[in-house]
């Protein structure tokens, strides 16, 4: 038999059958690889597209005003209590001075922002002095305006489809060739609240609910939550009923987060009465949700001590609970954190149970504490997302950005923190 | 004076029955720690307990029991009409002179009535703060009076400082089966309420679900708009959708990161996975309303399909990609879980990696891979914001995934955003459909454990 070729092993129809496996095998791999590529494109796709939506959101229109505060408008005693639209319409009207009809005057005054009469009228009740004066003011354009400048309005459509007619097309590009169009960066979409108009909103008021209710989240469900795991994992006999609570625990975390808003407003508002929309009451709810997310992170922290640790401090005289205190907590405290704050993370970024305690409301001011009525940054989000001005788009995904930022900045910590100071074993 | 002040002060007292409990062990100790039974933080700890504990628990129960002292006197005070008023007015009028006392805004106009309660509760409140402080602080100074007494070397205050302690862990361990407590009844008691005007087989085989004709109370029942099946339908059609993008997405993606993937390039894909896990909900649901919507209209509309704007599809496809890492990992962890050596025999009788996956490592980790499925499936049930921003809201019993359906998570949305009132059918409907969703929820989990469990071959 020797140099011909076994017909099980090396024949025609085995050589098929082998190339056929192979061909199966570079089938599957290119298809398992396929899914991850295609995973990778989305995130490139999603993450990307929100970023380039939310880069314009950061920047705002300006229009500069040679605002005269002549005496027929503004009483110098009552400085606030002036007619602030004639004063605009003259302003525009020293670069466009033919737009004298009725139109012109509407196309005029909706160029500006109701924020920017607001600031010419600041402007002047801040300083009486400025009566019969003429001053230089940047004011903040009206959203149309701001979408127009950045190029979202799609001048070859019919002007019956645009929401910005010709005319004031035309005045526009008129105040942008005199250089009295400019974008800055948008400062006050850090430090304002919510807003009816896109040009003035910002997120101020959203960040400051939310860091309101992370403070009452994290008070809340770290202690409870690492004294919970603890106790589980250092002191909890081996009996029936500690079973339950680990099982129970272990279901709890697989729950939907909107079932825990179902338990926030039946407990905390309409049991104990606690302020409808308060950040404290949104903190509680999510310091639930989290509680069993720190509770496994914990008990896998404790679970990374040696027991020889244990040995040694017990051996030397040290009670159970001076073991846990001296030498276990500390020793897990580094993957500890790492878990508190990427539960944090989690809280930060939800919104469901929210909805149902009220949180979604239309909130202008700023809150100064846990029980002022405010609203959080997803929620935040999903407002300005279901909000149909066009203006709202790019807020919603600068929104966006800013929350990612936060999230890339805490789990930025939690791998620092398990990098630098996890001690292995 | 007001609650937290008084608050504050039997702390502070507390604390000072630390410092000064700790103080007095080492000057006993003088020098010498070893001839203490318990360190002096224990005393400290000791004395701290002992005046703070029963304290802070007779506040506590004074503003309890104060508050209810208070309101019936208030009641008791108020002209006979008012007392006579329903049941809600009644309590209108209690809370808004209850916030015209704080210096709040009351909602309903301030009357002399208002304004006489709102005086009667503002003294009858600081009176019952006065006593129940006074109350409460000479305990504590009897408690510190009398654990300070007992600080000698020989004092064992370690034993009894450490049992507190360990119920104060056990309590911490207990909150989270109150939490499960909590859940069931709020969403059980509401649900029970809401059977009672809704027959609760008209809910769950009802066909028709339309709860906004049935606001008023008079309607309730007669219209039989509470007929959830539609939204079981969606929930369904949408988790389903979800599952086919995850399952494969996910299985796939995990197999290539278990057998066939350089480290190198493990590090780069696996955080990627992550970042996708990290993105709130929110955000995938305006991408889904924004940009998935859209897309898959035009793109329908180019094949000559009609789609709707909010359909199914564009929902559950986004759900989809935001459950594949979920099941990426729960798969991954199960892959792990088969031992090195089953892969090893198998390519060693010259077994391609693809059947080696095929016939050895997937039948091994099936129950992981099956139990995170299932966790999948119970996440995609209860998501919500995908499903409320880019799914419908007008209950549609279909089958083509291409129309707009809606879910029992964004109708327990619908109906409880903005609502005030808490008696409706409306309102209470909310609440049986989270019953709803909670026990499914909890039974796929359970299930989900049992499979892993019961099937899990023991390797080691």
């Amino acid at each position: 038999m020797a140099g011909a070729p076994t017909s099980l092993h090396m024949g025609a129809a085995a050589q098929r059958r082998l190339r056929r496996r192979y061909a199966r095998e570079f089938r599957f791999k290119a298809v398992s690889l396929g899914a991850l590529g295609l995973m990778a494109l989305f995130l490139v796709g999603f993450i990307g597209g929100i970023v380039a939506k939310g880069w314009s959101g950061f920047v705002t229109t300006e229009i500069r005003l040679d605002v005269t505060y002549s005496e027929r408008h503004v009483d110098a005693g009552d400085p606030a209590g002036g007619g602030f639209r004639p004063i605009v319409v003259e302003a525009l009207r020293k670069v466009i001075p033919e737009a004298t009809e009725r139109d012109d005057m509407r196309a005029l005054l909706g160029l500006v922002s109701n924020g920017g009469f607001v600031a010419v009228r600041d402007a002047v009740a801040e300083d009486p002095s400025l009566v019969g004066k003429a001053v230089e003011i940047w004011v903040p354009a009206a959203s149309d305006i701001d979408m127009l400048v950045k190029g979202h309005v799609d001048r070859g459509l019919p002007e019956d489809r645009r929401r910005t007619d010709d005319r004031t097309i035309g005045f526009v590009d008129r105040l942008e060739a005199a250089g009295d169009i400019r974008a800055t960066f948008n400062w006050d979409f850090f430090t304002t609240g919510d807003s009816r108009e896109p040009e003035l909103a910002g997120i101020g008021g959203a960040v400051l609910g939310s860091f309101w209710m992370l403070l009452v989240t994290f008070l809340v469900s770290f202690p409870t939550g690492v004294a919970a795991a603890v106790f589980l994992e250092e002191f909890a006999p081996r009996k029936k009923w500690v079973d339950v609570i680990e099982v129970n625990i272990n279901n709890l975390a697989a729950v939907p987060s909107i079932v825990f808003g179902l338990l926030g407003l039946a407990v905390f508002l309409n049991v104990m009465h606690l302020p409808r929309s308060a950040p404290v009451v949104g903190g509680l709810t999510l310091a639930l949700m989290t509680l069993p997310t720190i509770v496994i992170a914990t008990r896998a922290a404790l679970k990374g001590v040696p027991p020889s640790i244990r040995e040694a401090a017990l051996g030397l005289g040290a009670s159970p609970a001076q073991v846990v205190s001296h030498h276990v907590l500390p020793l897990a405290l580094p993957r500890l954190l790492t878990g508190a704050i990427v539960g944090m993370a989690q809280a930060l970024g939800e919104s469901a149970p929210l909805l149902m305690i009220g949180m979604v409301a239309f909130i202008v001011d700023l809150p100064s504490g846990p029980m002022d009525a405010a609203t959080a940054l997803p929620v935040q989000i999903y407002l300005w997302a279901d909000s149909p001005e066009r203006g709202f788009v790019e807020k919603t995904s600068a929104a966006i950005v800013v929350l990612l930022a936060f999230l890339v900045a805490m789990n930025g910590v939690a791998v620092y923190l398990r990098q630098r100071f996890e001690i292995r074993w | 004076m007001n609650v937290t002040v008084f608050t504050v002060i039997l702390l502070v007292l507390a604390a000072a029955g630390f410092f000064m409990g700790r103080g007095r062990a080492i000057g006993l100790a003088a020098g010498r720690p070893a001839s203490l039974h318990s360190r002096p933080v224990h005393h400290g700890w000791y004395v701290a307990l002992a005046c703070g504990l029963p304290a802070i628990a007779l506040w506590v129960a004074a503003l309890a029991i104060g508050d209810r002292l208070v309101a019936s006197s208030v009641v008791a005070s108020l002209p006979q009409d008012l007392r006579d008023a329903s049941a809600p007015v009644l309590t209108r009028f209690l809370a808004d002179a209850e916030t015209l006392a704080r210096g709040g805004a009351p909602v309903i106009e301030i009357t002399p009535d208002l304004e006489a309660a709102a005086e009667r509760f503002a003294s009858l409140r600081a009176l019952e703060h006065w006593i129940g402080f006074a109350g409460a602080f000479a305990l504590g100074l009897v408690g510190f009076g009398l654990a300070f007494r007992r600080i000698a070397p020989a004092h064992h205050a370690r034993q009894p400082v450490e049992r507190v302690l360990l119920a104060a862990l056990l309590v911490a361990a207990a909150i989270s089966i109150l939490t499960t407590v909590g859940i069931v009844f709020s969403v059980l008691f509401e649900s029970i309420r809401f059977f009672d005007k809704v027959p609760i087989l008209d809910f769950l085989f009802g066909l028709r679900w339309s709860p906004q004709i049935a606001l008023r109370e008079d309607q309730v029942g007669s219209s039989g708009a509470f007929g959830a099946v539609p939204l079981f339908a969606g929930t369904l059609m949408v988790s389903a959708i979800a599952m086919l993008v995850a399952g494969p997405i996910g299985l796939l993606s995990a197999i290539y990161l278990a057998d066939y993937a350089h480290p190198g390039f493990r590090a780069v894909a696996k955080p990627m996975l992550e970042i996708l896990a990290g993105v709130p909900t929110v955000v995938y649901g305006f991408f889904a309303a924004l940009v998935v919507a859209p897309l898959l209209r035009d793109a329908g509309a180019g094949l000559g399909l009609s789609v709707a704007s909010e359909s199914a599809l564009a929902a559950g496809a986004v759900m989809g990609v935001m459950i594949v890492p979920f099941v990426s990992s729960l798969t991954d962890d199960a892959l792990a879980a088969v031992p090195q050596s089953l892969r090893d025999a198998s390519l060693g009788l010259g077994a391609t990696r693809q059947e080696t996956v095929a016939r050895v490592i997937l039948p091994a980790a099936l129950p992981g891979i099956v139990a995170g499925l299932l966790l999948a499936v119970s996440r995609a049930i209860g998501e919500t914001m995908i499903v409320v921003m880019a799914a419908g809201l007008a209950a549609n019993l279909t089958a083509n995934p291409l129309e707009a359906v809606t879910t029992v998570t964004v109708q327990i949305v619908t109906l409880l955003v903005g609502d005030q009132e808490f008696d409706s059918a409306k309102t209470l409907a909310a609440f049986a459909l989270g019953l709803a969703l909670f026990v499914i929820t909890l039974g796929l989990n359970v299930m989900a454990l049992r499979a892993v469990r019961k099937y899990r071959e023991e390797y080691d």
